[in-house]
């Protein structure tokens, strides 16, 4: 009972001070402006941009573009989650072609997404499309890597157990290699639909197809400051959300693993 | 503990392969070279070969990607773009990585200035880091200092989040060892704290270099009239497409030449941690 008290303590001073630290934060924003430190139309008051912010979320307009940029998202994330589970599992299984396409992955993985943008741009104009192919191949990596490693990851007992058991493909496939290489998709996942947002927003800024990311661009060029910030806001919290979301996902669809049943006993 | 790197040789199949040893290392080091360089080289040729048969023009065959290259980065054009932009890079870089280690291991060492500012970092890292260029440019207009900052705002994060994270796991029995034996700040920092937190550092330097990499490309790409990003932004505009392959090669160039130099520091910094990994696994 008193291990649980101290505990609740230590949580409730860990908000405490976290609300602490925002409100603090929000405070100094404020401060600079007002005291003249930063021209406030380059750095708007703090109020003005927390206005703007519940204005946006009353207009229409602006949940479409919210609309378009996680559609943008949401199908490039798919398409190569999707692509990179089925080439990472054949790959990961093969050793033969392990070794045969490790030069070639080595080379493209670091090349960066953003470097594709021209090349998007003159196969499918100023659309949606060119934006996906940023996003999918950006995100692709980051899930075929996690599935390479974790479909070879299968522990060699295991292996032989099942082996001797005469346990068909399909059947190895689903108890053998899917709960070992499990842990290391939902890690590639979640990295890709970080990724993903990025680069959904990016395309959009340089690109220019409608979405948050153009909504960004043009309040730069209309010199609209606070417009700017609110939507930089806007920007973080849909990243905090993406986060939040596939970190509970992750959780839950982990329960049974080591990794996640650890903690709670903690 | 490399990510998938050959198997290593099982005691049985090295008996096997002694038995005609000459022979045998030089047919393992010709498979080897096969098997890094075969399917590129297949790749290669057959994109050759169907850019000589194709009409479409966004994609030239490798030999007009690799005369455009040689024309267009060999000489000047090496000094007046791919340098500067490789000098900001760097620059980047190395200040993401002092902030980011400094900023980190203050932040995890004293836990109520860890919980002060989690909620406030954890919002920073969420913002996606292009969206930063904007904002320095209204801030700093468009100069070379504001391309070093993006760089920056976007690359220390994951060095920060990592350095904290790094800072306090560090194993108690030598926090207590070290208590006990009373060794001064400074010595606690450099010999105990720093390379008990440096597999994660390298981590979030990983994650950074990358990272650094996109936004030099985008802030050039955005407002500047030099540099990788606005030359390759130039000749998809002008419609040079063979020369706008050559760019992104070299982007592609950089890019792996940043992991394999990352690689190699990394193996320096924790070669310690890396062989402790393996007697445990053993």
């Amino acid at each position: 009972m008193r291990v649980l008290s101290a505990r609740r303590l230590r949580s409730t001073r860990k908000v405490l001070l976290g609300v602490v630290g925002l409100v603090g934060f929000l405070v100094v924003w404020q401060l600079i402006p007002t005291l003249g430190l930063i021209d406030p139309e380059y750095l708007p008051y703090v109020t003005d941009v927390l206005a703007r912010l519940v204005e946006e979320f009353r207009d229409l307009a602006f949940w479409r573009r919210l609309g378009l940029t996680m559609t943008a998202w949401a199908i490039g994330l798919t398409v190569a989650t999707l692509a990179a589970v089925v080439l990472g599992t054949i790959v990961g299984l093969v050793p033969l072609l392990r070794r045969a396409t490790h030069t070639m992955v080595e080379f493209l993985r670091p090349i960066p997404s953003v470097a594709l943008i021209p090349l998007a741009v003159l196969m499918f104009g100023l659309q949606m499309r060119a934006a996906l192919v940023i996003i999918v191949y950006a995100s692709f990596w980051q899930v075929f890597v996690q599935v390479i490693y974790g479909v070879a990851d299968v522990d060699s007992v295991a292996r032989d157990t099942a082996r001797s058991f005469g346990l068909t493909l399909r059947e190895r496939l689903s108890y053998l290699v899917l709960p070992t290489a499990l842990p290391y998709l939902l890690t590639g996942l979640r990295l890709a639909a970080a990724v993903a947002l990025i680069l959904a927003i990016t395309a959009e800024m340089v690109i220019g197809n409608p979405g948050l990311g153009r909504m960004i661009e043009l309040s730069r060029s209309a010199g609209d400051a606070v417009g700017l910030y609110a939507l930089v806001v806007v920007t973080g919290l849909l990243g905090l959300l993406v986060n939040l979301v596939f970190r509970f996902i992750e959780r839950r669809s982990l329960s049974w693993h080591q990794s996640v049943r650890g903690e709670e006993v903690l | 503990m490399t990510p998938y790197a050959g198997e290593p040789v099982t005691p049985y199949a090295r008996e096997v392969v002694s038995g005609s040893r000459f022979r045998g290392a030089g047919i393992r080091i010709a498979a080897g070279f096969l098997f890094a360089f075969g399917l590129p080289f297949l790749a290669l040729v057959v994109w050759g070969v169907w850019s000589t048969r194709s009409t479409n023009r966004f994609f030239p065959g490798p030999l007009t990607i690799g005369e455009a290259f040689v024309d267009t980065w060999v000489g000047r054009a090496f000094l007046d773009d791919v340098l500067p932009s490789l000098y900001r890079l760097g620059l980047g870089i190395v200040a993401s990585i002092v902030v980011g280690v400094a900023a980190g291991t203050v932040i995890g060492l004293f836990r109520w200035l860890r919980e002060l500012l989690e909620p406030l970092l954890e919002f920073f890292r969420a913002i996606p880091p292009p969206v930063l260029i904007p904002v320095a440019m209204l801030l700093l207009g468009i100069t070379d200092s504001m391309k070093v900052v993006v760089i920056v705002s976007g690359a220390v994060w994951p060095i920060l989040l990592n350095t904290i994270e790094g800072v306090r796991a560090t194993d108690s029995v030598m926090t207590e060892t070290a208590d006990s034996f009373q060794i001064t700040w400074w010595e606690r920092l450099w010999f105990l704290v720093l390379p008990a937190s440096s597999p994660r550092i390298m981590t979030g330097v990983r994650q950074g270099l990358s990272v650094a990499l996109i936004l030099m490309v985008i802030s050039e790409m955005f407002a500047s009239s030099s540099g990788l990003g606005y030359r390759i932004a130039y000749f998809q505009r002008n419609y040079l497409i063979a020369e706008m392959w050559s760019g992104i090669l070299l982007l592609g160039l950089v890019g792996v030449l940043l992991a394999v130099a990352f690689g190699l520091v990394e193996r320096r910094v924790l070669r310690w941690y890396h062989g402790m990994r393996e007697v445990t696994r053993a």
